[in-house]
């Protein structure tokens, strides 16, 4: 472990705390000109933020201990998230702790939390909210896990940096396996950040909401924790895409030049991504909640067709 | 003690168990006797059990010849590595259930105190003989006396025809299993009659005899696990019995059919044959998949723990059958991998399902309920309960950084290994069945939110859940004990890899504690660690400190202000506790997407019914597959042969004679 490790490490983790709600206040704003709205200041994120943790908690009378802890909790998951993920090094001292086989299991850790918060109160949105969650998170856990398990038999290894040397640092090759994980990996993405077309970010109506409805009860600052984690949850899976599919430019070894270059095209790749992001969701409409299912399934069945491709056709040479 | 060799400590301990079981009979009503000394001297004796068994796990193989039985038939004992490792397993968990039971069992409850000791202790004994049998003869006896034992422990409330139906099922499966296990162990002897377990090791490839001989252990041992299509007694079986029972049942019992299918294919067999493999996968994969997607629409909480064993067995028939493949293409170390994943998600499996089988019983006897759809809240009358079970819903659904997770990654790594493999085929197969292993680990999670969810949070469903009471001293040790144990698998991966390397050596010929430990004692990696590694001990350090440090940050620079008020719900005004999803609700979902496993029986009422009633049955539909099927040849075939039974005792004398004859004719030629 040397120095400049820990420097990305810190750099990394401090980047995306502090940029994450950007990064939604970005793709809100993407989201409004596309459809012909004006557009809330680029900071509203920080803004809310601020007033919320300024504003007492209203916990409901029979709000148990876990329903108070597990705001703090998943905010921990997601940055601890954000920090395994490669995006301005791939030396990382986080990086042996975990690979991406645990990454998945962090993000499933907090949705347990977050699903459990959702019931403790014990409403009827509540519990809703939770089962629909989980639903979610039941198919699209297995096909995150099997887009990670296609690029880990291109790179032999689950750890996340070497996955991403592998594929940045080797000669360039096409991997048509590497097509259909992207593809199931967006889908997945959309199902996981609650975005359109599987939930609404911006929705409280009680026919189609999933995350909101688990988060009704929160208020003050354990609301604003649960909206930064989600804008981190976001980032997390922004910078996993660009560090599959988009890989170029994340350097192997963390000095200051390549941390500085690095960073640039980070940025530049996440203002391009939040576009596509807002993009995705204006062209296309909320799906009825029973078609969520599908939708996941597709996702599913199109990450396991990657490691099939990848078994049958490229492994030969 | 010092100077006793592993074996005979264990035997000691073992013999403990009897003499607690013989002295609880002799005093059956005295209540204070048994449940404040002889329980807690029976959790000593697991505690000494599993610190012995540790050190027959560096040991070399011993034998003991006891004097029992028939003449000339000794019993033969033998410790060695995977006996170690099942003992430890058997020992470690049962301190926690014993500890669990002295507090449990009340005066009120069933068969009379004494009874229920003695059985229960010798159940525990009987394990142990299982694991130490070293001859057919012996293992066969012990094998029975711990069905024996159990099905007079399931059917402790053997007033409720329900229990005694569900005991008479459990009692059928297994003896069916036995038939399979004697009739293998059959054929290993050979005609050589001799029926030690080492004139079977010196049993040569003959032909179609391994095969047979498999396909019957994996029978019988496969009726006793519970995998597909023989899992029929388990969700009956465990919710009858009581939780110290169903946690032992789950926990260990089903292990012993793991350690029997480990035993036979690994040390008696002396070959393996790939397609052995994939069998054992096909197999464990339907099961897994059943088990989880079962456990998820159910609605009394015992059942879903028991739907969720199956899945768990499943896995780790998976996992054994990775093994087998890996071991037949000779990959020693990838099979060592597979087999560490195995053993490690048995003894996962055993600390996990017991925490969560014992936190049932403690919300049982606190509120006399079992059914989901009645319970809730208990998290503000039970905390004990409710946070040591929260540890066992984690550890079960696979979460880091507890131990369900570790067993889960390993056996996870050892699939990407299969790309390895040379059998061309095996490449296309191999992909589909770890996308189900990761869709079952994910169902298993929705299952555990289910769980706990409905369980222990939200509001009461019933109005009497105000007067539960919380685990009483010696249940809250119990919990604990098996929380710490899910709680240290999880976090010290690499002592346990450390402990499984001789059984790894002794059945497959390689270890991983070499690989795994050159990285310290924090970080598992147990091929490289460029290829995978994973620290549970940095992962649950630095969630905890974020968590702390978010805390103390938000509280810093803002506040810590909290006002209680009404729920908000949306606004809507009135709030019932039956508003809320119940299980039925909440498994929904599965019951819709996985609607061809069901068979399923709906009762709506029409609109203009005066009194409603909304009823909907889940039944197995292998119930009508394959058993209703097989119970109508029986009495197809038996009504063909009834004419033999004429009820005149001369028919009868006539046929004894014409046997005599006809025996006569062939022996003498």
């Amino acid at each position: 472990m040397n120095l400049y490790a820990l420097i990305a490490q810190l750099l990394e983790l401090a980047l995306a705390l502090l940029v994450a709600p950007l990064l939604t206040g970005w793709v809100n704003q993407c989201r409004a000109w596309l459809q012909n709205r004006s557009a809330p200041p680029l900071l509203q994120s920080y803004y809310t933020l601020h007033k919320l943790f300024h504003k007492d908690v209203l916990a409901a009378h029979n709000a148990s201990s876990l329903f108070l802890a597990a705001p703090y909790i998943i905010f921990a998951c997601m940055a601890l998230a954000s920090a395994i993920v490669p995006t301005l090094s791939t030396e990382l001292v986080f990086s042996p702790a975990a690979d991406a086989i645990a990454l998945v299991g962090l993000f499933a850790l907090a949705r347990v939390f977050i699903a459990l918060a959702g019931m403790d109160v014990g409403t009827s949105f509540g519990s809703l909210g939770a089962r629909r969650e989980m639903l979610v998170g039941f198919l699209a856990e297995p096909a995150l896990l099997m887009v990670f398990f296609t690029a880990s038999l291109i790179s032999q290894s689950t750890s996340l940096s070497t996955i991403v040397e592998a594929l940045a640092h080797t000669d360039f090759v096409l991997y048509p396996s590497l097509a259909f994980a992207g593809v199931a990996f967006t889908m997945v993405s959309l199902a996981e950040n609650a975005r359109i077309p599987v939930d609404n970010p911006t929705t409280h109506l009680e026919l189609t909401m999933i995350h909101e409805a688990m988060i009704l009860e929160y208020s003050g600052r354990h609301l604003a924790l649960i909206e930064w984690a989600a804008s981190l949850k976001l980032f997390a899976y922004s910078c996993l895409g660009i560090a599959l599919f988009f890989p170029v430019g994340i350097p192997a070894l963390a000095d200051p030049a390549s941390l500085g270059l690095a960073l640039l095209i980070l940025v530049s790749k996440l203002v391009l991504g939040g576009f596509l992001l807002a993009l995705i969701e204006t062209a296309s409409a909320k799906m009825r909640i029973f078609r969520a299912p599908e939708f996941l399934g597709t996702a599913f069945l199109l990450a396991v067709l990657a490691m099939l491709v990848h078994m049958l056709l490229e492994t030969g040479s | 003690m010092t100077d006793l060799l592993p074996i005979d400590q264990i035997m000691i301990a073992a013999t403990c168990w009897l003499v607690i079981g013989v002295v609880g009979i002799a005093f059956p009503r005295n209540f204070f006797l048994i449940s404040r000394v002889l329980f807690p001297l029976g959790a000593l004796c697991g505690l000494a059990l599993a610190l012995f068994a540790l050190g027959g796990m560096v040991a070399e193989p011993q034998v003991a010849v006891l004097p029992f039985g028939l003449p000339d038939l000794p019993f033969h004992l033998r410790l060695d590595a995977l006996s170690s490792f099942f003992l430890f397993l058997l020992g470690a968990t049962a301190a926690g259930i014993s500890i669990y039971a002295a507090g449990y069992f009340r005066k009120s409850a069933g068969a009379a105190p004494g009874l229920q000791c003695l059985l229960y202790h010798v159940f525990l004994a009987s394990m142990s003989g299982v694991f130490l049998a070293d001859d057919a003869y012996a293992f066969m006896v012990a094998w029975e006396t711990m069905a024996l034992t159990s099905f007079f422990l399931v059917t402790s409330d053997h007033k409720i025809p329900e229990i005694r139906r569900a005991g008479y099922l459990y009692l059928l499966v297994a003896h069916i299993g036995a038939v399979g296990i004697l009739l293998s162990f059959g054929v290993m002897a050979g005609s050589a009659g001799d029926y030690t377990f080492d004139a079977m090791r010196a049993f040569a490839d003959r032909g179609i005899w391994p095969t047979v001989a498999f396909l019957l252990a994996f029978f019988g041992f496969g009726a006793k696990a519970g995998v597909l299509p023989l899992h029929i007694w388990l969700p009956e079986a465990h919710p009858a019995a009581p939780s110290p029972v169903s946690a032992m049942m789950s926990g260990v019992m089903l292990k012993t059919a793991i350690y029997g299918m480990l035993r036979v294919s690994f040390d008696l067999l002396q070959v393996q044959f790939w397609w052995w493999g994939i069998l054992l996968m096909a197999l464990g994969l339907a099961t897994a998949i059943f088990g989880v997607v079962f456990s998820a629409v159910q609605t009394d909480m015992k059942r879903l723990l028991a739907y969720s064993s199956i899945e768990n067995i499943g896995l780790i028939v998976v996992g054994i059958g990775l093994t087998v493949t890996f071991k037949s293409f000779e990959m020693p170390l990838l099979a060592a991998l597979s087999l560490t994943a195995t053993l490690y998600h048995c003894i996962n499996h055993a600390f996990f399902k017991s925490l969560l089988f014992l936190a049932t019983g403690s919300v049982l006897h606190a509120t006399r309920e079992r059914n989901l759809g009645k319970l809730g809240g208990l998290i503000h009358r039970m905390p004990w309960v409710t946070w040591l079970a929260l540890v066992g819903v984690i550890a079960s659904a696979g979460l880091p950084p507890l131990n369900g997770f570790v067993s889960e990654w390993l056996l996870l790594q050892s699939f990407l290994f299969t790309a390895g493999l040379p059998q061309g085929y095996l490449h296309m197969l191999l992909p589909v069945a770890a996308a189900s292993v990761a869709l079952i680990a994910a169902l298993a999670g929705f299952t555990m939110v289910k769980f706990f969810g409905v369980v222990f949070l939200g509001q009461p469903r019933e109005e009497k859940l105000g007067q539960a009471h919380d685990a009483g001293r010696l249940e809250r040790i119990g919990l604990l004990w098996l929380a710490s144990g899910c709680f240290l698998l999880g976090i010290l991966p690499n002592a346990v890899i450390a402990l499984l390397d001789p059984v790894t050596r002794l059945l497959v010929g390689s270890g991983l504690s070499a690989a795994a430990s050159g990285h310290g004692w924090w970080m598992l990696a147990p091929i490289s660690e460029a290829r995978a590694s994973y620290s549970p001990a940095i992962f649950l350090v630095s969630l905890v400190c974020f968590t702390l440090l978010v805390y103390f940050v938000v509280r810093g620079f803002y506040h810590d202000r909290i006002k209680r008020g009404a729920a908000w719900d949306c606004g809507f005004p009135l709030q019932t506790g039956r508003m809320q999803d119940t299980a039925e609700g909440f498994g929904q979902p599965i019951r819709q997407i996985f609607s061809p496993f069901f068979r399923m029986i709906s009762e709506r009422p029409s609109p203009f019914d005066a009194q409603p009633r909304y009823r909907r049955v889940f039944e197995d539909p292998i119930w009508y597959g394959v058993y209703l099927p097989v119970a109508r040849l029986v009495e197809f075939g038996t009504r063909l042969i009834a004419f033999l039974q004429e009820g005149r005792i001369a028919f009868y004398l006539l046929y004894s004679f014409i046997t005599l004859i006809t025996l006569l004719v062939l022996t003498r030629g």
